[in-house]
């Protein structure tokens, strides 16, 4: 009987283990990825069609707000920089906006509360499949566009964050000008009614309603408008995207 | 589908050398798949596998399964975790419910690429890709999604176009009757070689049907469930079945109750006749036993009208 149990479980192994060596040469192949990436494209399309982008992430109420946040990725950035900043409890802190932009400037977390300021309780949703629901404050995207005036050749907005990922790897992040302008796409600076933790993304963190959690930028130093983020990091519109995920993280 | 079937009247050799005067035992080759249903049941063999295997992989970058919108570290229904101890030996915990159970090896715990234990869901020998790859694992996931999917509506389609389903899978009030029978035949693992083996018995019905439209289409649902982009409209039955997390706890199950179906199906393939069962699947034709007839031997029927089982 052991024989025989020993002998389906080899078989069993082997066979699923075949399967598997096979598919792991096809995923380290030049075009195996390639092909298998024709389907992120029509994700991002055929979900275009199917939730418009003027749809709206659920909202939720304070009773669903879950006990804890878990914080991902950096939670306490160590560069010089932003270690200063932490220190001085970052008052002295100022968004740049660079890029295609008419009016070029430096917003302190006071200046960016003067612009239209949104609040809403939305679910986080993490590429690894965890979720977690908050409540965000945070000036409307939008409105900030709105205020230092967009290039129409404008296609991208990049945020590049205080934290490195790696050596003088810092995180970056990148949206479409259709998302950045959704009414839930937020420049956030308080998670729960009070300011946000350094390990939630203080002093300022992007928040996309309808995306995954490693597009939601943590440490945001600076806005760029690109018309491409080709020479950017490795060219692929983000930290993550340059490590093979997708830069369409709708799904 | 009504198909033309050829007859093909083989004498059964040894029936014939035993006993001489006795009415052959002859059998008839049914054309019974057609060639699309041949084709999209091979198609779907293979998205579903690699479907499979690349979801564990997405699985393991979260190991852990909970109820409503968010998770609950604290009481997963289901987690594969890996404790460490002073020694830095590692052991794998399945945790379900309250119960632990040391699965060191193949749950939580497994050999990795360099056959050092490492930590991880399920055991690289499961999952595409092998070694812990997230990106790579949704790469295969959403390329043979679209597979599985486009091939499914090819093959709801076609089967209510052809009325496969009415016909086929739709269980008469007949079947209903008959379903203890059934039970007891599959039970015994009796199964028929004659004519009736050409028609899907009760439970054959009821399983297609569910495999079909529930765990079917609830997959699907429960994926597109766990897109953020799909919620902003699909929220309404992301609620309903108890939130994100347990739209990822149904897609998991289902996940499962396919691989449940699956061995089921092997199995009774395997015993009513494994080549006969694959030579219908690869080249359509099946071949049954024909009621031997003692009196009168009617003439032979080049063709015959036949309601075929694809």
């Amino acid at each position: 009987m052991t024989d025989r149990r020993t002998f389906l479980r080899m078989a069993i192994m082997g066979t699923a283990g075949l399967l598997v060596a096979g598919c792991d040469k096809i995923s380290q192949s030049s075009w195996g990825p390639k092909v298998l990436g024709k389907a992120q494209g029509l994700n991002r399309r055929v979900q275009a069609l199917l939730s418009p982008s003027s749809a709206m992430a659920k909202e939720y109420t304070e009773a669903d707000i879950s006990p804890t946040f878990h914080p991902n990725g950096t939670t306490m950035p160590d560069t010089d920089e932003y270690q200063a900043l932490m220190a001085n409890n970052f008052r002295d802190y100022k968004l740049k906006v660079t890029g295609l932009v008419s009016k070029p400037g430096e917003f302190s977390i006071d200046d960016l509360k003067k612009l239209d300021n949104r609040t809403q309780i939305t679910r986080h949703d993490c590429v690894e499949g965890w979720s977690a629901i908050g409540k965000w404050q945070g000036t409307q995207l939008s409105a900030l566009l709105d205020h230092v005036g967009v290039d129409p050749k404008a296609r991208f907005v990049v945020f590049h964050c205080l934290d490195n990922m790696d050596v003088d790897t810092p995180y970056y992040e990148s949206v479409d000008i259709e998302e950045a302008r959704h009414p839930q796409t937020l420049l956030a600076f308080n998670l729960n009614d009070k300011p946000l933790p350094v390990s939630n993304g203080a002093p300022l963190r992007l928040r996309v309603g309808r995306q995954l959690g490693y597009k939601q930028a943590k440490y945001i130093g600076s806005i760029e408008l690109v018309d491409t983020f080709a020479k950017i990091g490795s060219g692929n519109g983000g930290y993550w995207e340059d490590q093979g995920y997708e830069w369409y993280a709708g799904i | 589908m009504t198909t033309e079937t050829v007859t093909e009247n083989v004498i059964s050799q040894s029936a014939a050398a035993m006993t001489p005067p006795a009415p052959a035992t002859s059998k008839r080759l049914v054309y019974r798949h057609s060639l699309p249903i041949r084709l999209m049941h091979w198609i779907n063999v293979i998205s579903l596998s690699l479907m499979f295997f690349s979801g564990l992989q997405i699985f393991n970058a979260h190991p852990s399964l909970s109820w409503g919108n968010y998770n609950n570290p604290d009481k997963p229904l289901l987690a594969l975790d890996a404790r460490e101890d002073a020694n830095g030996n590692l052991t794998g915990i399945t945790r379900i419910g309250k119960h632990e159970f040391n699965t060191t090896g193949v749950f939580g715990v497994s050999k990795g690429p360099d056959g050092t234990p490492t930590a991880r869901g399920f055991p690289s020998w499961l999952t595409v890709p092998g070694p812990g790859w997230l990106s790579m694992g949704r790469q295969w996931h959403f390329f043979f999604a679209w597979i599985f999917v486009l091939n499914g509506i090819c093959y709801i389609g076609y089967s209510l176009a052809k009325k496969h389903v009415q016909r086929d899978l739709w269980p008469t009030k007949a079947d209903w009757r008959g379903i203890g029978r059934s039970i007891a035949d599959h039970v015994r693992f009796r199964h028929p070689h004659g004519e009736e083996a050409l028609r899907y018995n009760i439970l054959q019905r009821l399983a297609y049907l569910i495999v079909i439209f529930v765990f079917g289409i609830g997959i699907v649902l429960m994926g597109l469930a766990m897109s953020p982009r799909m919620d902003a409209v699909l929220s309404p039955i992301v609620e309903f079945v108890g939130g994100r997390q347990a739209a990822r706890t149904i897609h998991f199950i289902i996940a499962w109750a396919f691989v449940a179906f699956v061995l089921i199906h092997v199995f009774e393939v395997l015993i009513s006749g494994v080549f006969n069962q694959l030579r219908g699947m690869i080249t359509g034709y099946y071949k049954v036993d024909v009621e031997p007839v003692s009196v009168v031997k009617p003439e032979p029927v080049a063709v015959i009208k036949e309601t075929s089982h694809d």
